[in-house]
């Protein structure tokens, strides 16, 4: 049986329909290279393996969706009731056909499936020799970093050198979090009782956005952290900071503020070279350098740290940071300190 | 209880609220589950409509954070088994005996019991709202978030007793119906003879008796380590969160099939229908279907596969999971080799059909996508699930219910939903549906997580959450027009044919609507398609006796009663052991009345 003129017009018009709204679906799915947390833009061997194999699901996908609604439309315009047309056939079955659309499904399975697992050989296995191992801990809600061979923590901002493997250990001290910087490495949980690994060599330096990515409780939006994949020398002058001790307050508002510090503040955080040596809240021995505060919330200045301090729930609800009543004295005095943590 | 034994008058309805209590007509029962889980579809479209106009813009204050992760909880939870499940429920019950050629289910006054107590469970479970706040651990609940110490509000327990609940109504429904469907066919009604929507049903049944015992287990621990201090999930006394997620999904994932293999059937029997030809490829659709259940058992830890799986638990559940894509695969290239050579009636149910296999379709793929677990770590907990989820169970669940309603209006209440306005509630939904859910798939590219109640702008995700919004309203458009329509066409006069719209399967041969006996003579069947046999071989349907002598079952208070025991005995488990005690002795009381009721 030979096609009508009308069915092969109505099939290439719903060809052609399909084929232009799937180029604007590609422009827009293309066009997320450039966002801060893209999953387009790989920046590590491991992250590099997972997008090759992406691209090809995204093809295979893309075929797939393609073709189905484009046949679907043309069925529907060109099958339409109309006066003076064919009565509808009575076929129940044709064997082969079925035999035909039952190996599509299984190819294009076994085409995602081996390189899927060669993927996952590849990358979940161990960790590359001479990786920097650091514990990476989710607390309710921030990230706790800890480079042991250095002797060093800190919290929400992550240094690494480029182009050497890095093996993080994910732990949690209380509800399941997940680690997740998308242009570095696929997310992996932190679940307490579990300390599972994951491992990368970043390959670009840059920030580098992430999140945690399990619902986690109240301020589960307010977890994010940055990761700092710098030059070994930068890298190297970072480590040697971090574990120096405390700077001493200079000046006599900053003096204060370390009154404070060592005596409200010190129940819960630590900072070494002084007496606070709280392990509840991190770790603010060279808080002053970085980047942003709250669990990458907000920016470290003086305004920032001024309304973190005067109610930390208002920014991060749930925060299990009290409200310690400050008046604007003691909160001037308290980021006079903490600037000077650099 | 006065017996209804004797001749009964056909067009005759009581129609008071003692009727409705008490009523043990499967039909019925099908319009109260429908009407509650419509009602309940609105309220977890308010609580989505929330969620949306929230995320809207960058840093919304709409809601605060702990409203939000309870408005997301209660949002899956309402959908899913308030409204949803019932939905199916509702088909299920209308259909099953009219389908089969039946009177009524096997066990009728069963049958109310499941709906007052789906009733009471949802009841209760919303109710949480107003008394100190509902669960806002998720839907999923995981462990140790849901734990007293990191959830302090009773919500959690509202989510384990109201879980429970409703999970006993599901499993007492669903071996209703499957003893039904075996054993009360009309003579020639093999089981491959079954229409397609009946098969679907068993399926259905089947995954819920299987999978509702391991949550049952899983909420009864959760429910212990809340209130009594044990320690199953705990992991700093040597229990394991893991452990509940396993359990969690060994019934989470066969419940996605619950919520979309109704939707399967429905498409099934409209497909065929408006294009004028039987199904193509019955016997594989119905196997597909079975198979897709069958492996809907083995695939549960796809969900886990960011939480440490090991190197070849990931490779075995990646291949599972793939494994389910033929058997659907199958199921969209029959659907569609239906149409092929058909003359398509576009009425509106055809069109919610067509949509369904489109849409449908775009979830597939983007199951598939993420079945492979490289893939599944840079998509697990974004946007993307939840366009992929929302394609499946909105484009897929919801468009299938809907084809449905305009399908079988006619036959349960003899009038016919407007067409015009139809095709305006079709349209609305349509593009409502990819407006607000496709956009969904960018967000999750770029990085977006799932369950955030707010977001900075400058990550590249304001203009797609705007778009998504406004979809959220147009969908809300759209199930307004739904509303106005089924309004404007009660008032009218039934006026519907037994088969209007040339329908091949049972139902269609009695009257629209069916009298409460549903056949006044059981038809004898003789093909797959047996109204159409009947029609192309010249055979008459046989003529009613003229003095019908049809046993009905009476009408029985006790299901309800007995609901509100278990209701009593939940409310007990929340607040105070006596009220348990005092359930537990309604309970008694019930099942001893039920036992001596009189039955002619």
């Amino acid at each position: 049986m030979r096609p009508s003129a009308r069915a092969l017009t109505l099939s290439a018009v719903s060809v052609i329909v399909v084929l232009i709204l799937s180029a604007i679906l590609w422009v827009i799915f293309a066009g997320s290279v450039d966002h801060l947390q893209t999953t387009f833009n790989p920046k590590s061997d491991n992250a590099i393996k997972i997008h090759n194999l992406y691209k090809l699901v995204w093809i295979l996908a893309g075929i797939v969706m393609a073709a189905v609604l484009a046949i679907t439309l043309a069925f529907s315009l060109i099958f339409r009731e109309r006066p003076g047309g064919k009565a509808a056939s009575h076929i129940h079955g044709n064997p082969k056909l079925e035999v035909m659309w039952t190996l599509i499904p299984v190819i294009i399975g076994i085409l995602i499936v081996i390189p899927s697992f060669q993927v996952i050989a590849d990358t979940t296995g161990d960790a590359p020799e001479g990786a920097i191992e650091i514990v990476a801990t989710g607390h309710q809600w921030w990230f706790e970093f800890e480079y042991p061979a250095a002797g060093l923590v800190t919290a929400n901002e992550l240094h690494i050198p480029v182009g050497r493997p890095v093996e993080i250990e994910l732990r949690s001290v209380d509800v399941i979090h997940s680690f997740w910087v998308p242009q570095l490495a696929g997310k992996v949980d932190m679940v307490p009782g579990h300390n599972n690994r994951l491992w990368f060599t970043p390959n670009e330096r840059g920030e580098y956005y992430g999140q945690c990515a399990e619902f986690c409780g109240t301020s589960h939006a307010n977890m994010r952290f940055r990761v700092v994949v710098e030059s070994e020398a930068d890298y190297i002058a970072w480590v040697a900071a971090q574990t120096l001790d405390a700077q001493p307050a200079v000046g006599e508002l900053a003096q204060a503020g370390e009154g404070i510090a060592t005596t409200l503040c010190a129940a819960c955080h630590t900072i070494q070279g002084t007496s606070a040596a709280g392990t509840f809240g991190p770790n603010l021995t060279h808080v002053g350098g970085r980047g942003l505060i709250a669990s990458g919330m907000i920016d470290n200045d003086a305004e920032g740290l001024a309304e973190w301090l005067s109610d930390p729930a208002a920014m991060k609800p749930g925060s299990k940071m009290p409200n310690l009543n400050l008046n604007s004295e003691q909160i001037e005095q308290l980021v006079a300190y903490l600037q000077g943590l650099q | 209880m006065a017996t209804a034994v004797g001749t009964l008058p056909m067009g005759h309805e009581e129609n008071s609220l003692w009727t409705w209590l008490t009523t043990v007509d499967h039909k019925k029962i099908g319009v109260l589950y429908g009407v509650s889980g419509f009602i309940f579809l609105l309220i977890g479209g308010l609580e989505a409509l929330t969620i949306r106009t929230q995320l809207a813009v960058p840093n919304g204050t709409v809601v605060d954070a702990d409203l939000f992760n309870q408005l997301f909880t209660m949002h899956a939870l309402t959908m899913i088994f308030l409204a949803v499940m019932p939905l199916g429920a509702s088909f299920f019950n209308y259909l099953v005996p009219l389908m089969i050629g039946a009177r009524d289910v096997a066990f009728p006054r069963l049958n109310a019991l499941s709906y007052w107590v789906f009733l009471s469970g949802a009841l209760l479970l919303t109710s949480s709202f107003v008394f100190g706040g509902a669960p806002s651990g998720g839907w999923f609940g995981y462990a140790p978030l849901t734990s007293s110490e990191y959830h302090i509000s009773s919500g959690m327990d509202f989510y384990t007793v109201g879980l429970a609940i409703l999970g006993t109504s599901s499993l007492m429904a669903s071996l209703n119906f499957a003893v039904t469907i075996i054993n009360m066919r009309a003579p020639g009604l093999t089981m491959m003879r079954l229409p397609v929507f009946i098969w679907m049903t068993i399926v259905v049944n089947f995954l819920l008796i299987l999978s509702l015992p391991v949550i049952t287990v899983a909420l009864i621990e959760l429910y212990f380590d809340r209130n009594f201090s044990t320690t199953f999930f705990s992991p700093s006394v040597g229990g394991d969160p893991i452990l509940w997620q396993h359990l969690f999904w060994v019934f989470g994932h066969p419940e996605v099939y619950v919520l979309i293999l109704p939707s399967m059937g429905i498409v099934s029997e409209v497909l065929p229908v408006f294009s004028r030809k039987p199904l193509f490829g019955y016997a594989a659709v119905v196997f597909a279907g079975v198979a897709i259940a069958v492996l809907g058992f083995a695939v549960w830890s796809h969900h886990m596969f960011t939480t440490g799986l090991d190197t070849v638990p990931q490779m075995v559940f990646s291949a599972t999971t793939m494994a389910i894509g033929v058997p659907t695969g199958i199921k969209i290239f029959n659907w569609l080799s239906t149409m092929y050579g058909g003359q398509i009636r576009f009425t509106v149910a055809m069109y919610f059909s067509v949509a369904f296999i489109a849409l449908f379709t775009i979830g597939g793929i983007s199951g598939v996508m993420h079945a492979s677990p490289p893939v599944d770590t840079q998509q697990q907990d974004t946007y993307f699930i939840v366009a992929h989820l929302h394609y499946v169970l909105f484009g897929g669940a919801i468009m299938g219910i809907f084809s449905g309603i305009y399908y079988w209006f006619p036959k349960m209440t003899g009038r016919f939903l407007d067409e015009g306005w139809g095709k305006l509630n079709f349209w609305l939904l349509f593009v409502g549906t990819n407006l607000t859910f496709f956009p969904m798939h960018f967000l999750g590219l770029s990085g977006m997580p799932r369950r955030i109640y707010t977001y900075d702008s400058g990550f590249g995700w304001d203009t797609w959450n705007m778009v998504a919004t406004i979809g959220s309203y147009t969908l809300a458009a759209g199930f307004l027009v739904f509303i106005l329509n089924f309004f404007k066409t009660m008032r009218q006069e039934p006026s519907a044919p037994n088969n209007p719209w040339g329908g091949s399967t049972l139902e269609w041969a009695t009257t629209s609507p069916p009298p409460e006996h549903d056949f006044d003579v059981i038809p004898e069947v003789r093909d797959r398609d047996p109204l159409w046999y009947d029609r192309d071989h010249n055979i008459e349907q046989p003529a009613a006796p003229e003095h019908l002598h049809i046993h009905m079952p009476p009408p029985s208070y006790f299901p309800l009663v007995l609901a509100m025991g278990l209701a009593l005995v939940g409310v007990g488990a929340l607040s105070h052991l006596a009220i348990t005690g005092l359930g537990v002795a309604v309970v008694v009381y019930a099942i001893w009345g039920w036992a001596l009721e009189p039955t002619d």
